[in-house]
Parts: structure tokens; C-alpha cells; sequence
């Protein structure tokens, strides 16, 4: 689990995170959404520790990862995977060799299990066949399907998602969501993805929080969504007539 | 007043970054790796270049000091021995080292900074993998081992440019060429063109890692990056030439 507590962000004098306060349980996939430009990566970006927060406490299983100690923060790193919008893959390596780079760093295990291991990785993510491929020699769903063996190839306990869907074609996303949550279940992870993506809220949201502005304005589930009267919320996640008119026609079904 | 602080605050960046950098590798196995591939990168790769320039510039600087230098007044082999100073005291090492900061420095900036704005970098540091230390100390270390090497190739090809010329240009006999290249030799000059030649390696490896490494933005500041880094490299490496030669003479 993982709780957010007051935290705050400015860069100079301009706040980008206001008093954030979140839980993200384990074993469900937690959401952060909100329009480009609300500070939902900036929150990422702190909870993961590549920025520090101005003020706020962030508690990994109840250890504050902002005043543990630098030792104890590399320990903890090795308990997260993260997906970055990007995928960013090593591209000198193969996909067998970017996947098995977090066990080359950290396990013990010998070449034969390291590589049995990533083999593994590869397998649950269907991309055992491309192997011997480099990361510019498949497409971009591949991609983040290899961004998301590597990321589980330690067995984390905390796995971060920044904008995994972005760049892809919906039924593309739809698998890359699927995949997210499913794992998420399998290891038991804490799972925080990053997210302006309807599908993804509606699909895979089992705990959402929506940020505008750099506040935290609302907290819910997919169901919430839809009987929600903020209308910051529904603005953004039904912004078209289409959704809009497919929300009424759900809440009349309901 | 700031653009006094500028230089530095970059300077004070830069020792940070090195403090990084210099700090125990988690893996040596890793760590062992990366330096052997960034010794095929950085050195092996560099090889054909610094042969090809080494051998014309060789050649160009016998014809000049035949043509200019040597006069019925002067010994034979003035045009060998001061072929063989230039080379061994400037050419090999300093001119040498500001052509790889060009193909080398840049390479690395460029290298780096990609990695940095494409998030790669940043995938590292989530894994919790000193980035620093992983990605630039085998590319210093790899420079630092190979350099020696680079300098000495250098001289050779230089000397073989030399006969090269005295061949097929018919300007000077190869005996002449022969007496002056061996002519009141001393190995020290060796020495301390190969003793110059790493503290250059250490600027090109660390001053352009610190540039690409640093990278802020997009595409356009990769390529930003890879210029500051030539041009800062080339400087000090002109700057660090005039104590070093002062130092060592």
C-alpha cells in the first residue's frame, strides 16, 4: 500500500501539487487522471522519487520514502517497476537483454536462471518470439508489452504505469490495460497508473483519483464515475457528445 | 554578476556529477561489460580515423619542413627530426585528441542525452541503478585504456606518411628521412605525449557525458549538447595542453 499524505509541489514560486492525500491499495489497479498539464505527472514523478516533494509525506507499507536515507531508498527502487510512456527501452539491447537487465543488476541467480527468468516475463506478456528483436524492430504495443516484462522481472511490489496507452490504437490499449490489471492481481502489486485514457478509467479503474490544477479534486471508483455530479470529472472523462449521450444511456440501464 | 556565477554553478554541476560517477559499481560483472564495449566504441572504433589523418598529416608535415624549413644551410636531416618532434610533441597527442574530441565527445553527448530524453536514464534510476556511475564510468575508464594506444598508432602512421611522401614524392631520400627521425631522439617526448594524451581522454569522457547526461528537452538540445560538448572539450583541452607542456618539459 501506498499513502500520499499532504503532499506538495512547487517549482519557484508556481504550485503544481496542492495537499494531495491518497491511498493506493495492494492488488488493485489505482488511477491518477486528469487533463495534460495538471500535475498528474509530477505526482508520478515524486511518488517514484525523481522529483521531491516540497512538503508531504509518501509512505511505502508505512516507510516515508521522502526522509529515508539514500541506501534505503535504492533498496526500496528495487521493489518497483515502472512503465514509462516512452516504454524506454535500452536500445542497444535485444528484448531478451532489457528484460533480463534488472537480474543481471540485482539477482543472484546464475545465467541459465536469469534467462529462464526473463524467458518467463516474455511469455506472459506473448512476446517470447521476439526475443532476438531490438526495440526498433517492433511496434510500439510491443514495445510497452516488453517495458512491462521488464518491470516485473524482480517480482515488484510496487509497479508504475505513466501513460502506458499513449501512442497506441484503442484495441492496442485495451491489451496493455488487460495486461496491467491482470498482473497487478497476479503478483499482488501496488499498481498507480497515469492515465487521460476514457477506456482505461472505465475498464481497469478500481480506485481513481482525478486531479485538476494540481488539486486533488475528486476520488472514486469506475461505478462512481458515472453517478458523479462533478463536472470538472464528467467534463473531462465524457468531453465528447458521443460519451456524454453513452453515460445517460448507461445511468437509465442502472 | 550571474554571468560570473554561470561557469560556476556548471562547474560545481559538473564535480557533483563526477562524485556520482566515481563510486563503486553495483555489478562488476555489469561494470566489466561496459567497459569492454565502450573500449570497441571509443577506442577500437576511432582507430581507422586517427590511422587515415595520422598518415596524411604525417606526409603534409614532411613536404612543409622540406619545402620551408630545410635550406642548403641547414643539416639533411632537419626535415625528419622536426617531422618527428611535431608529431610526437603536439600532433599525436594534443591535435590528435581535439579530432576524437569531435567523434568522441559528441558521440557520447549525443549517446547520453538521448538516453536521458527518451526516459531511459530515468528507467535506470527507477530500478535504482546509479545511472551515473553505470553509463560514464566505463566510457572514461574505456577512454583512459585505450588513448595510450590511439597515440601510438598515431605516431606510427605519422611516420609512415613521412616515408610514404619521401617515396612517392621524391623530395627527401628515405636515409635522410631515417637520420633525422632517429636523430638526438629522446623517449621522454614519447612519454609525455602519451602522459598528456590521458588527462585529454579524462576532459573529452567526463566533459561531454556531463553535457549529455545533463540534457533538458528534445531533440534539439541533444544536438545543442553535442556542440557545447566539442567546443568546451577543445578548449580545455588547448588550456590543460599549455601546463601540461609546461609541466612536462
Amino acid at each position: 500500500m501506498i499513502e500520499l499524505q499532504g503532499v506538495h509541489k512547487s517549482f519557484g514560486d508556481k504550485s503544481v501539487l496542492i495537499d494531495i492525500n491518497a491511498r493506493f491499495d495492494t492488488g488493485r489497479t489505482n488511477l491518477i487522471i486528469g487533463q495534460s498539464g495538471s500535475g498528474k505527472t509530477v505526482l508520478m514523478k515524486c511518488i517514484v522519487g525523481l522529483l521531491t516533494p516540497t512538503r508531504g509525506q509518501i509512505l511505502y507499507d508505512g516507510r516515508d520514502f521522502v526522509t529515508m536515507s539514500k541506501r534505503e531508498r535504492t533498496l526500496l527502487r528495487r521493489e518497483m517497476g515502472m512503465i514509462f510512456q516512452s516504454a524506454a527501452l535500452f536500445d542497444s539491447m535485444t528484448v531478451l537483454e532489457n528484460v533480463m537487465f534488472p537480474l543481471d543488476m540485482f539477482s543472484a541467480d546464475n545465467l541459465v536462471d536469469r534467462q529462464r527468468r526473463a524467458r518467463q516475463c516474455l511469455d506472459r506478456v506473448n512476446l517470447l518470439e521476439a526475443e532476438r528483436k531490438f526495440p526498433d524492430e517492433i511496434s510500439g504495443g510491443m514495445q510497452k508489452r516488453v517495458a512491462i516484462a521488464r518491470a516485473i522481472a524482480l517480482n515488484p511490489r510496487y509497479l508504475f504505469c505513466d501513460e502506458p496507452n499513449s501512442g497506441l490504437d484503442p484495441r492496442t490499449s485495451l491489451v496493455i490495460d488487460e495486461l496491467i490489471h491482470s498482473i497487478t492481481q497476479e503478483y499482488q502489486m501496488t499498481t498507480i497508473m497515469n492515465t487521460h485514457d476514457m477506456n482505461s478509467v472505465m475498464g481497469i479503474g478500481e480506485s481513481i483519483i482525478f486531479i485538476r490544477e494540481g488539486h486533488q479534486e475528486w476520488t472514486g471508483t469506475k461505478a462512481d464515475v458515472l453517478r458523479s455530479h462533478n463536472e470538472h470529472l464528467t467534463d473531462f472523462i465524457f468531453a465528447s457528445n458521443l460519451l456524454k449521450e453513452a453515460r445517460q444511456a448507461l445511468i437509465a440501464k442502472q | 554578476m550571474a554571468s560570473l556565477l554561470s561557469p560556476l554553478h556548471t562547474f560545481g554541476r559538473y564535480l557533483e556529477l563526477m562524485a556520482k560517477v566515481f563510486a563503486r559499481p553495483e555489478r562488476m560483472r555489469m561494470f566489466f561489460k561496459q567497459y569492454v564495449k565502450e573500449m570497441q566504441q571509443l577506442g577500437v572504433d576511432s582507430i581507422v580515423i586517427v590511422l587515415m589523418i595520422s598518415f596524411f598529416i604525417g606526409a603534409v608535415i614532411c613536404i612543409q619542413m622540406k619545402v620551408n624549413i630545410q635550406s642548403p644551410w641547414m643539416p639533411r636531416f632537419t626535415t625528419g627530426y622536426t617531422t618527428r618532434e611535431i608529431l610526437l610533441l603536439e600532433f599525436s597527442s594534443s591535435i590528435m585528441c581535439l579530432i576524437l574530441a569531435g567523434k568522441v565527445g559528441s558521440n557520447i553527448a549525443s549517446e547520453l542525452g538521448t538516453m536521458r530524453v527518451t526516459q531511459q536514464i530515468d528507467a535506470l534510476e527507477i530500478m535504482g541503478v546509479n545511472s551515473a556511475s553505470f553509463l560514464i564510468l566505463p566510457k572514461i575508464l574505456g577512454l583512459v585504456t585505450m588513448i595510450p594506444l590511439l597515440v601510438s598508432f598515431s605516431i606510427v602512421a605519422g611516420f609512415a606518411g613521412a616515408y610514404a611522401i619521401s617515396f612517392v614524392g621524391g623530395i627527401i631520400t628515405a636515409e635522410d628521412l631515417t637520420y633525422g627521425l632517429q636523430h638526438g631522439f629522446n623517449p621522454w617526448f614519447v612519454w609525455m605525449g602519451v602522459i598528456k594524451s590521458l588527462f585529454f581522454a579524462f576532459i573529452i569522457a567526463s566533459v561531454s557525458a556531463f553535457y549529455g547526461y545533463t540534457v533538458e528537452g528534445g531533440s534539439v538540445e541533444v544536438g545543442k549538447a553535442s556542440t557545447d560538448s566539442v567546443v568546451h572539450c577543445s578548449m580545455l583541452i588547448l588550456f590543460a595542453d599549455i601546463f601540461l607542456t609546461q609541466l612536462l618539459s
